[in-house]
């Protein structure tokens, strides 16, 4: 009698238990109207300006709400690629010139373009050569949304202490083979614990304290060296590889490219200008507000956080001219459709409508970034020296200056060409090989990729 | 008496119907599925090709691979003995001088915390610059560490900050091996002139095997599956100094999308897991004990 009672109790619990895990695997029932809209994107700062579009776009059209997701930037791809397996994938989301390329050769993303034929939606509205990115071979996959580029930070109280103006900053000279007048200013800067500066021959490297310039070694570990060796390197006239976009044959074992990254490392290695890469492991911002360094090469989305966490008043500059001039790179986000979205004429209408002059216009009041349309960027650079106090000039300077910018290099394989070349300067910045020994053998296996 | 009996392994059947479901559903399905990725190319966006036994060729060739598993097997050598040792030290003064609970709680503490918490907590303070250790070690007079960041000490770290982690737990797993040998053994050991070394290595070594079997199996296998503490800070590197087995097999599959190739490795581990575990069992004599 005991052991039956026992058995019906544990019977019923465990049907119980089964019924709840099944419950919430139940289908939902596909829906004409209202429609909701799943937009994901990576940046928790965003959430709020987003939030405001998607509030001025629901009073446009009420039957589609917007359901906006965001997950951090480390967890961000590998989730959405797990929702294009799973079918769980959201149906519009914020994508980037780096994973576009295979989400497009694995056919999830739709081509927009007959849509934006047929709605006659203008594609020259935004900063120029931004649109072009995203479309290949005929087909577009997403209509700018905002851009991003690099410059200097720098701390304007230890720069007045050595005597450099913010005109000064601006106006530097760069080459990879003494560093020009960019390198002198880093040296100046060099303070050890006696008061020798870089430029004295009795600077002892080890008691820095105060670098010259935060050089960010582990994140310049990979293929583009957005915030890191990139922007050099194309100042001396070298490219990536054989096109403009997509191309198919690398150039990192180039002369121009090993002399410009062995000097990004002799920084730290010969010089004792910048902390090493150790002392990078928790990247340069923290060090920057911390005031161990005098000055940084960063991306404007990151202006927020420094500006804010820094207690000291923040310069920012253009980036230093090179051996063929100045040159920034220039990158762009979208919105992409994915392909297994039950509802994608709805979709198209919130992607027509966050790539319009009007949400981006209203984006760049939030001060956060840098939309693609001219008015946006200008309203947002206008907030952000209203409400952080800092000049972000520099950074629309580059974006408005005909020639000085290159794209993002997008190419097919770029996780994998990413791990070689990550491994390759890893060995580098952390003196284990120069860069002329390293470069030709990887170059080989990133061209490997392409056969 | 036989009715009894059936009613009885129903019973159990019965209770542990939940867990089994559990220990199916996500893990011996996936696994045995896993086995049959293995023989696949995938890329998860597009439909698997079968390849038969190309990915592992693809392994056995593979430097990176058995660099990996080079690097593995350094780390779990950096790892288990030490922890062990100062495990087996913990639960030695706890039971001779505090075995407060208090003192057992505080010890446990670092085995509460999810991993990741721990990997980014010494991220920050072995930062040579901003981190506490390094200022500690400069305020003696020794030089700054590079820590992580340093291909020579960046593994070793790693072991490090795991041994903070699971020495108080691993500590009171043998603290209650030692609460089940009997005083009486103590006593007579005394009675017969045995100095306190004597009677570590002759009583309490000897009675703990069941208790040390158990702690060096389950952490040697654990540990040959480190992996957070890395995705959180060296992610394999520098120069592949932390590219351990899972993480390898991680970037593999989810990075690259060689899902194929991924399973392949995952695979091998788990043979090679399986080879460990049993010779240990056999090491250990786990079918005895001196006890019984």
């Amino acid at each position: 009698m005991k052991i039956s009672r026992v058995w019906v109790a544990t019977l019923a619990v465990g049907v119980l238990a089964v019924l709840v895990l099944f419950a919430g695997c139940s289908k939902q029932a596909a829906s004409s109207q209202p429609v909701t809209i799943r937009y994901s994107l990576w940046d928790a700062n965003q959430v709020p300006q987003y939030q405001a579009v998607a509030d001025k776009f629901h009073a446009i059209h009420p039957n589609i709400t917007i359901k906006i997701e965001q997950t951090g930037w480390s967890n961000y791809w590998t989730n959405l690629q797990t929702g294009f397996v799973s079918g769980s994938a959201p149906d519009v989301f914020t994508d980037h010139l780096f994973y576009y390329p295979v989400f497009e050769s694995n056919n999830q993303l739709v081509d927009i373009e007959p849509l934006v034929k047929r709605d006659k939606v203008p594609t020259d509205i935004y900063f120029g050569g931004l649109a072009e990115l995203w479309t290949h071979n005929g087909k577009r996959f997403g209509l700018p949304k905002d851009w991003d580029t690099e410059a200097i930070f720098y701390n304007q109280d230890m720069t007045k202490k050595a005597g450099i103006s913010d005109a000064e900053m601006n106006d530097l000279t760069w080459n990879p083979d003494n560093g020009g007048t960019f390198q002198q200013v880093i040296a100046k800067l060099t303070l050890d614990a006696n008061g020798n500066n870089g430029l004295s021959a009795n600077l002892d490297k080890s008691k820095v304290a105060q670098y010259g310039f935060i050089a960010d070694y582990p994140g310049g570990s990979n293929a583009q060296g957005q915030t890191t060796w990139g922007c050099f390197a194309v100042s001396t006239g070298w490219w990536y590889n054989n096109a403009p976009v997509w191309g198919t044959k690398f150039n990192f074992d180039a002369t121009n490219f090993a002399k410009t990254i062995q000097w990004y490392a002799d920084l730290n290695l010969k010089k004792g200008y910048s902390p090493s890469y150790a002392d990078l492991s928790n990247g340069p911002d923290s060090l920057f507000v911390s005031g161990k360094g005098a000055m940084e090469e960063q991306g404007d989305w990151q202006l927020k956080w420094i500006a804010e966490h820094a207690k000291f008043p923040v310069g920012i500059a253009l980036l230093p001219t090179g051996p063929v001039g100045r040159r920034t790179m220039f990158n762009g986000l979208a919105d992409s459709i994915w392909v297994g979205s039950k509802q994608q004429a709805a979709d198209w209408e919130w992607v027509k409508y966050l790539a319009s002059k009007e949400s981006e216009a209203l984006v760049g009041t939030f001060g956060d970034v840098y939309p693609a349309v001219l008015a946006g960027a200008q309203a947002s650079v206008a907030a952000q020296k209203e409400k952080l106090k800092v000049d972000p000039q520099p950074f629309l300077t580059e974006a408005n200056t005909k020639g000085d910018t290159f794209p993002f290099p997008i190419t097919d394989h770029s996780t994998q060409i990413n791990a070689i070349m990550q491994t390759a300067l890893q060995a580098v910045f952390t003196d284990h090989k120069t860069a002329s020994e390293v470069l030709g053998p990887a170059n080989t296996q990133v061209n490997q990729q392409f056969q | 008496m036989r009715v009894r009996g059936r009613a009885e392994a129903l019973t159990a059947w019965v209770f542990i119907s939940a867990s089994l479901l559990g220990f199916a559903v996500f893990y011996a399905i996936p696994a045995i599925r896993n086995i049959a990725i293995s023989f696949t190319q995938w890329n998860m966006l597009s439909p698997a090709k079968p390849v038969g036994l190309k990915n592992y060729a693809l392994l056995l060739g593979d430097g990176v691979f058995w660099h990996a598993f080079k690097i593995t097997f350094f780390y779990v050598l950096y790892n288990i003995p030490l922890q062990t040792v100062v495990a087996l030290f913990l639960a030695v003064m706890m039971d001779r001088f505090a075995g407060s609970i208090v003192i057992r709680g505080v010890l446990i503490l670092p085995y509460l915390l999810p991993p990741v918490v721990v990997g980014l907590i010494w991220l920050w303070m072995l930062n040579p610059i901003l981190g506490i250790v390094d200022a500690f070690l400069k305020a003696v007079g020794l030089p700054a560490q590079p820590f992580l960041g340093s291909t020579a000490q960046a593994l070793p770290t790693i072991a490090g900050m795991n041994i903070w982690e699971y020495m108080g737990f691993t500590g009171i797993l043998f603290y209650a091996g030692l609460q089940t040998i009997p005083t009486s053994l103590y006593e007579a050991a005394q009675l017969d002139g045995a100095g306190e070394w004597k009677m570590f290595w002759r009583v309490t070594l000897p009675l703990l095997r069941p208790v040390t079997a158990f702690v060096v199996i389950t952490s040697v296998i654990g540990s040959f599956q480190v992996f957070d503490t890395i995705a959180v800070t060296t992610t394999g590197g520098p120069v592949n100094s932390t590219r351990v087995l899972v993480w390898y097999i991680y970037e593999q599959a989810f990075q690259q999308f060689k899902m194929g190739y991924g399973a392949a490795m995952a695979t091998f581990l788990f043979v090679l897991l399986g080879i460990v575990a049993l010779v240990q069992f056999r090491l250990f004599r786990t079918g005895s004990s001196e006890l019984a």
